[in-house]
C-alpha cells in the first residue's frame, strides 16, 4: 500500500491535533508513517499509533543535531531524506505558519508541486485530488500535484480524527542525519510565550465568539469574553476592532487575519464586509448580533438577533450559565 | 546594505475574488488592482532600516516583482513612499505561474542585483500560500528570518521576533537574508507629493525570461507542477432566522443555541 508521510506537530513527544487529523487523512489514502523531529518519541509513540502510524520515523531524537534550534529548514531537510530513502505516495504537513514553510522548502528540494491548506484529500484514478476552499470559501477547487512527489498542508480543524480500527504499536526507524550549513543559518536564541487566554486556539476552536465595530471600544469586548468563557469558545476579532486597538492582532479573523471554520461562530457588532467573511463564512453554523437590520452578515447567517450586543449578550450568558445549572 | 523589497500586485481585498472558467487562473482584471497589504509593511520596514543605516546611498531600496505590464504601478506606489529604484520582470510566458516558478523567477532576479537583504510580506491576499519567501531562502541559500513582527540590523547580523501560536521566537542570523514581515510590524507612510513626483524620475528595469535565462518551460501554466481539475463557486449561505431584539434577544439566541445542541 502507498506509505503516505505525516510529519507530526508536537512539543517534547505531546503531539497536537492537527497531527491525529492528519494521521486520520492518510490513513485514508494509504499507510501512515509519521515523522517525529526531535525529542519525545516515548510520549507519542502511544498517540501515533492509536491514529494509524504504522512507521515512527524519528529524526534528531536527542535533539544534538539541532532539529530546534534552527527555523523551519531542518524539518525540511529531515523530510527531503526520509523522501528519497522510504520512496512515500504523498507527503501531508499541517497548514499551519511552520507547516507551510516546511512544505514550500521540501518541494523545492525534492522538486515537487505543493498545494497548501487542502480541506480534504481523495484518491481518484491512481492522482491525490486535494480539495481547497479558496477566495474566503466562496470557491472550492479540486487540485492535483502534477510532478514529483505531492507535498500536501492541510488544513487543521478539517478532518475529524478517527482512531484506529486495528491500532498495534507503530515500529520506530531511527533515520540519522546531519543538518547542512544552509540549514543551520536561522538560529532560535529565545522563544517567548504571550499571557495564556486560558481559551482554546483560534484556529483550532469548535466555537469561536467575535467582536467588531459594534462592541464600541476596548471594554466592549467583556461581554464578548463573557460569552466565549460560557460556552468554552475562542474570542475573535474584526479588522474594524483590531485596526482601533480594542483586541490584540492575533485574534483577528478576516481576509489579513485569520480563516476559521469552526462548528459555531457567533459575530457580534459585525457587519460582514467581504474582509471579515473571508475569514469565516464556511463555518457551520453562524449567529450574528448587530444593531443594524441592514448588516450584511445578516445574509449568511443561521440565527440572527438585531439588538445591542451590550443587552444581548449579558442576557444570553446568564440563560445558558442557568440552563447549564 | 543593499535592500530589495519583492512586492506583488494583487486585486483589492475588499473586492469578491473568482477564478477564469478559461485556465482556472485568478480573474486579475475584474476588481482593482492594489499592493498586496502585506507588502506594504514590507516597504515601509525596509525605509525604515534604510532611515537607520546610512540612508539612501548606504542602503538603497530596490523594488522588485514579477508580474504583468500593469503590475508596474506596485512598484511606483513603493517609488512614492520613498524607495529608489524598481526592477520588474515581465514575460506572458509567466501566466498561470505557481510559487515554485514564481521563487525561481525571483531568485534569478536577485541574481542580477547587489543585495544583502530581501524583505516582503508573509503572504499575499489572493493566493494566502505563504511559502514564497521560505522557498526563495531555499533557493538562495540564505538566512529564512521569516513571520517577523520586529527586524533589528546590527552591521551584518540580523534578528527578527518571529510570530509563533504562542507569542515569538528570537531567531538570528547573518546577512544576506531573506526576511518576511507580518501585518502591523510598522505604520506603513503614505506616500507625499513630492515623493510621488520623484517616483516618476526614479529608474526601473524591465527584465524577461530570456534576460534570466529562465526557460518558458520552467514557468507559466506548461510549467506548474499541479493543477486545478475543476472548481465551482460555493452557493451563498441562505439566511436563516432573524428576530428583533424586544428585550428577550438573549433569551431567544439561547434558546437558539440549545436548540442546536451548543449547550
Amino acid at each position: 500500500m502507498a506509505q503516505i508521510l505525516v510529519l507530526v506537530d508536537h512539543v517534547d513527544g505531546a503531539v497536537k491535533k492537527v497531527t491525529t487529523e492528519l494521521l486520520t487523512l492518510a490513513a485514508s489514502l494509504g499507510e501512515p508513517s509519521a515523522v517525529l523531529i526531535g525529542p519525545g518519541f516515548d510520549a507519542a509513540a502511544g498517540t501515533l499509533a492509536e491514529f494509524g502510524a504504522n512507521t515512527v520515523y524519528v529524526i534528531d531524537p536527542d535533539g544534538t543535531a539541532g532539529s530546534a534550534d534552527f527555523v523551519v529548514a531542518p524539518a525540511a531537510e529531515a523530510l527531503a531524506q526520509v523522501v528519497a530513502e522510504h520512496s512515500p505516495a504523498a507527503v501531508l504537513v499541517p497548514a499551519t505558519a511552520e507547516g507551510r514553510e516546511v512544505a514550500g522548502r521540501l518541494a523545492v528540494k525534492i522538486g515537487s508541486g505543493v498545494i497548501t491548506d487542502a480541506v480534504a484529500v481523495v484518491a481518484a484514478d491512481g492522482a491525490l485530488v486535494a480539495t481547497q476552499s479558496v477566495f474566503g470559501g466562496s470557491t472550492v477547487v479540486h487540485s492535483v500535484v502534477t510532478v514529483g512527489v505531492p507535498v500536501i498542508a492541510v488544513r487543521p480543524n478539517a478532518t475529524p480524527p478517527k482512531a484506529s480500527d486495528m491500532p498495534g504499536p507503530a515500529t520506530r526507524v531511527d533515520v540519522p542525519v546531519t543538518f547542512s550549513n544552509s540549514a543551520r543559518l536561522g538560529r532560535v536564541t529565545g522563544r517567548t510565550a504571550a499571557a495564556r487566554t486560558g481559551r482554546p486556539e483560534l484556529s483550532e476552536a469548535s466555537i469561536v465568539v467575535s467582536g467588531g465595530r459594534g462592541v464600541g471600544g476596548p471594554d466592549g469586548f467583556s461581554p464578548v469574553e463573557e460569552l466565549a468563557d460560557v460556552l468554552g469558545a475562542a474570542v475573535g476579532a474584526s479588522r474594524a476592532a483590531t485596526d482601533a486597538g480594542w483586541y490584540p492582532h492575533q485574534f483577528q479573523v478576516g481576509q489579513t487575519g485569520k480563516t476559521v471554520s469552526p462548528q459555531l461562530y457567533i459575530a457580534n457588532g459585525i457587519s460582514g464586509a467581504i474582509q471579515h467573511r473571508a475569514g469565516m463564512q464556511t463555518s457551520k453554523t453562524i449567529v450574528v448580533v448587530n444593531k443594524d437590520p441592514e448588516a450584511p452578515l445578516f445574509e449568511i447567517a443561521d440565527f440572527g438577533v438585531v439588538g445591542d450586543l451590550h443587552t444581548v449578550l449579558p442576557q444570553a450568558v446568564a440563560e445558558i450559565r442557568k440552563r447549564k445549572g | 546594505m543593499n535592500i530589495v523589497v519583492c512586492v506583488k500586485q494583487v486585486p483589492d481585498s475588499w473586492a469578491e475574488k473568482k477564478l477564469q472558467s478559461g485556465d482556472s487562473t485568478l480573474d486579475r482584471e475584474s476588481a482593482d488592482a492594489v499592493m498586496n497589504e502585506l507588502d506594504e509593511y514590507a516597504v515601509e520596514e525596509a525605509l525604515r532600516l534604510q532611515e537607520a543605516n546610512g540612508g539612501p546611498e548606504s542602503s538603497p531600496v530596490t523594488i522588485l516583482t514579477v508580474g504583468p505590464a500593469k503590475a508596474a504601478e506596485t512598484i511606483r506606489k513603493a517609488l512614492s513612499m520613498g524607495a529608489d529604484a524598481g526592477i520588474h520582470v515581465v514575460d506572458d510566458s509567466l501566466h498561470g505561474s505557481d510559487a515554485l516558478a514564481t521563487s525561481l523567477v525571483l531568485s534569478k532576479a536577485l541574481g542580477t542585483t547587489t543585495w544583502d537583504l530581501v524583505i516582503m510580506g508573509t503572504e499575499s491576499t489572493d493566493a494566502r500560500m505563504s511559502v514564497v519567501p521560505a522557498m526563495l531562502a531555499e533557493r538562495l541559500e540564505v538566512a529564512q528570518l521569516t513571520f517577523a513582527g520586529k527586524v533589528d540590523v546590527e552591521g551584518t547580523q540580523i534578528r527578527v521576533q518571529r510570530v509563533t501560536d504562542t507569542g515569538y521566537d528570537t531567531v538570528e542570523g547573518a546577512l544576506p537574508a531573506v526576511v518576511s514581515v507580518v501585518e502591523k510590524i510598522n505604520e506603513p507612510r503614505y506616500p507625499s507629493f513630492k515623493g510621488i513626483m520623484a517616483a516618476k524620475k526614479k529608474p526601473v528595469s524591465t527584465l524577461t525570461l530570456a534576460d534570466l535565462g529562465v526557460d518558458a518551460d520552467k514557468v507559466g501554466l506548461g510549467g506548474s507542477r499541479s493543477t486545478v481539475v475543476d472548481f465551482a463557486s460555493r452557493p451563498p449561505k441562505a439566511a436563516g432566522t432573524i428576530v428583533k431584539d424586544e428585550g428577550d434577544g438573549g433569551l431567544k439566541l439561547a434558546e437558539f443555541l440549545a436548540a442546536n445542541k451548543f449547550i
